[in-house]
């Protein structure tokens, strides 16, 4: 007879260096390097000198560290006959952000509540329209709001813009709350009204609390959308005193007249993704929860 | 006895659905009444109309003397306790039992003692501080009735409120259910599937079919006296048996089959001759030495005997029918016997068997 202990017993050992491990972490790794490059070789040139780069080896680090182009290209570099560099960009880009931000945040949340805790008559059909507005190519709609924005008044301006991103942003973060905000038990909403809670007393004290990563979500979506989006401004902004960052970021760096000057390019293309980065950063743990997260669980 | 909750000829349509149907309902102060009904007939529907959840489509709906049928829920004076507990998973226990308290503006110190005092009743003082996620299940489902108890409301609705519970939970939770009415003395209802439930913890019983009352009655009533066919199967496991048959001059017959309804209380003084149906509870049965003694007296064939520990099931044959027999536990019967049983018709019941309304 054997003994009974003997043979396999408590967990099974795992071969580190297995052959599948071997490629999995390969391909990883290769593809880490493939999308970390161009990076690298951006923030080395940015932090070059010209004669530097002149030399051509674009992924040596940088012989002597200089922050003149990042200087330049915040305050000093020259589109058009203005010569403040990125910084008036980056203020009209923050300037269109914020309130295209809190107003589509706010305005989206309460449509969702609404939508799927206080159908009303016709509900379904309102949300199969805005539904509607988020299929339609942005192309097809860009001259029409030219128009309304000329009738308006509006055309041009920094609220015009942010009046389109408004109207575009409505209908998936509507669809966003709404489909999270219907993964809340109904009863839960039922036990509110029981216990006297009205509309916006469910919405602040149970809704919201439940909610945060969606939020969170939404307003990461927002905010690279916004930020990134490149079409509105040029469409819907007419002076160059208005761009926003990234119009005025593809400015600088065509810019036809003089020397190229690649240190500042790449800096002033590494400023202009800032904001997103430092979101993503910061939220990111939220963000994953948010798109991971089913169900609320009680 | 006063009126607690009145329903009056209530109508409720989803779209072109009629869920309950002209249903009317007197439910006494301090009355603890179940609504008892396979899924889907409609008890949820009910409920959540009394409490001000769902607009019916006609019809009102009365609270101590008060037409409530626009009040909103708040309004009511009603508490209700749900299924899936339905306890607002970023609050404490605490949080959770003073949110009706806040929103009606109740001052603080008077929130802390009606807090305390529920607490004290449903035994969750430790927990207090703790969010529902840290919670069991039991735990959870009595701050759910926490939530209604701070709130000093004349009605509590209970909507399965034990279903989500295991068996043994569910019994002990069960009887505290029963202390906390005799205690509180407050008005409830209580939906349920489980018979069980039903015939410990009701006064009366409203069983439903279909968004009707097919009968209200104590559970004696609904036991004893099903007023109809889908009562008499409904209530009781094993299920009644029944037999198709005739009824003339006070006796029903089938075949060979004859009983004299001696001693058979008729729900009208005369009863004419028609085709009837008679049920008979198995536990009904007289068998062992009591045959000698009962009533009447039949042979019935024996197909398979199920030993259940307290209790043996018998599956035999009666009038070409199946027809199953309660016997006690140290009965000793063997298939394909032939068995001699006793009926007593003073318990059995009468339908007729077109309206399958009592006789
Ligand atoms: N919002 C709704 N829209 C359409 N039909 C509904 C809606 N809610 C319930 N119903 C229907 O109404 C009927 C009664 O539902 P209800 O929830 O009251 O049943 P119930 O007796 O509580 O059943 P259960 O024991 O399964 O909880 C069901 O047939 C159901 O399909
Ligand atoms: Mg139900």
């Amino acid at each position: 007879m054997t003994d009974a202990m003997s043979g396999p017993r408590g967990a099974k050992p795992k071969k580190a260096l297995s052959r599948n491990n071997i490629i999995v972490y390969g391909t990883l790794f290769v593809v880490a390097i493939y999308y970390a490059l161009p990076l690298y070789v951006m923030i080395v040139t940015s932090l070059k000198g010209m004669p530097e780069i002149r030399m051509g080896n674009i992924f040596a680090p940088p012989m002597e560290v200089t922050f003149q182009p990042w200087v330049k290209a915040w305050a000093e570099a020259c589109t058009g006959i203005n010569c403040d560099g990125l910084s008036r960009g980056f203020w009209n880009s923050v300037r269109i952000l914020i309130p295209s931000v809190v107003i589509s945040i706010s305005v989206a949340s309460v449509t969702g509540y609404v939508l799927s805790m206080w159908k009303f008559k016709g509900s379904e059909v309102f949300f199969s329209m805005l539904m509607i507005g988020a299929f339609i190519p942005y192309q097809v709609m860009l001259y029409p709001i030219v128009i309304l924005l000329r009738e308006a008044g509006l055309y041009g301006s920094l609220s015009g813009l942010v009046l389109v991103h408004l109207a575009f942003g409505m209908p998936i973060n509507t669809l966003l709350f709404r489909n999270y905000f219907a993964s809340i038990p109904e009863e839960l909403f039922k036990a509110a009204r029981v216990d006297g809670a009205g509309f916006w007393a469910i919405f602040v004290k149970i809704v919201m609390p439940m909610s945060l990563p969606i939020f969170v979500v939404s307003m990461i979506i927002q905010v690279t959308g916004i930020w990134n989006d490149f079409l509105f401004g040029v469409t819907y902004i007419s002076s160059p005193d208005r761009y926003p960052m990234t119009v005025q970021l593809n400015n600088i760096v065509n810019s036809v007249q003089g020397v190229k000057e690649y240190n500042v390019n790449m800096a002033a293309t590494l400023l202009t993704g800032l904001v997103p980065l430092v979101i993503y950063f910061a939220s990111g743990k939220l963000f994953v929860r948010g798109i991971a997260a089913g169900a609320v669980k009680g | 006895m006063s009126h607690s909750v009145q329903i009056k000829s209530l109508d409720l349509q989803f779209g072109a659905v009629k869920v309950l149907k002209n249903l009317n309902l007197d439910i006494h102060e301090g009355e603890f009444l179940v609504l008892l009904g396979s899924s889907g007939c409609g008890k949820s529907t009910l409920l959540n109309c009394i409490a001000g959840l769902l607009e019916p489509t006609d019809g009102q709906i009365w609270i101590k003397g008060k037409n409530v049928t626009w009040a909103e829920p708040s309004e009511r004076g009603i508490g209700m306790v749900f299924q899936s507990y339905a306890l607002y998973p970023q609050m404490t226990v605490k949080g959770n039992l003073s949110f009706g308290l806040k929103n009606a503006k109740v001052p603080k110190a008077e929130i802390d003692k009606r807090v305390a005092r529920a607490a004290e009743v449903l035994q969750i003082e430790a927990l207090l501080d703790r969010k529902p996620g840290a919670l069991s299940g039991g735990q959870r489902q009595r701050v759910a009735i926490g939530r209604a108890l701070v709130r000093d409301v004349d009605v509590f609705l209970f909507d399965e409120p034990l279903s989500n519970l295991d068996a043994k939970l569910r019994a002990d939770l069960r009887v505290e259910l029963k202390r906390l009415h005799n205690q509180l003395e407050n008005t409830m209802i209580y939906v349920t599937h489980d018979q069980v439930e039903a015939m410990t913890l009701a006064d009366r019983i409203a069983i439903m079919k279909g968004g009707n009352i097919m009968q209200l009655g104590t559970p004696d009533e609904i036991y004893n006296r099903p007023q109809n066919i889908y009562v008499a199967d409904f209530i009781g496991s094993p299920s009644m048996n029944f037999i198709e048959g005739q009824y003339s001059n006070g006796v029903f017959s089938k075949g060979e089959l004859s009983l004299p309804m001696t001693g058979y209380e008729y729900v009208a003084p005369k009863t004419a001759d028609r085709g009837a149906t008679i049920g008979i509870r198995p536990e009904h049965v007289i068998t062992g030495e009591l045959v000698s003694g009962a009533p009447v007296k039949v042979e019935v064939d024996v197909d398979i005997v199920e030993p259940m520990g307290s209790d043996t099931l018998v599956w035999a044959h009666l009038a070409g029918k199946p027809f199953r027999i309660r016997m006690d536990g140290s009965a000793r019967v063997s298939a394909k016997e032939r068995l001699t049983i006793g009926i007593d018709p003073s318990r059995a019941s009468l339908f007729d068997t077109k309206t399958e309304n009592r006789l």
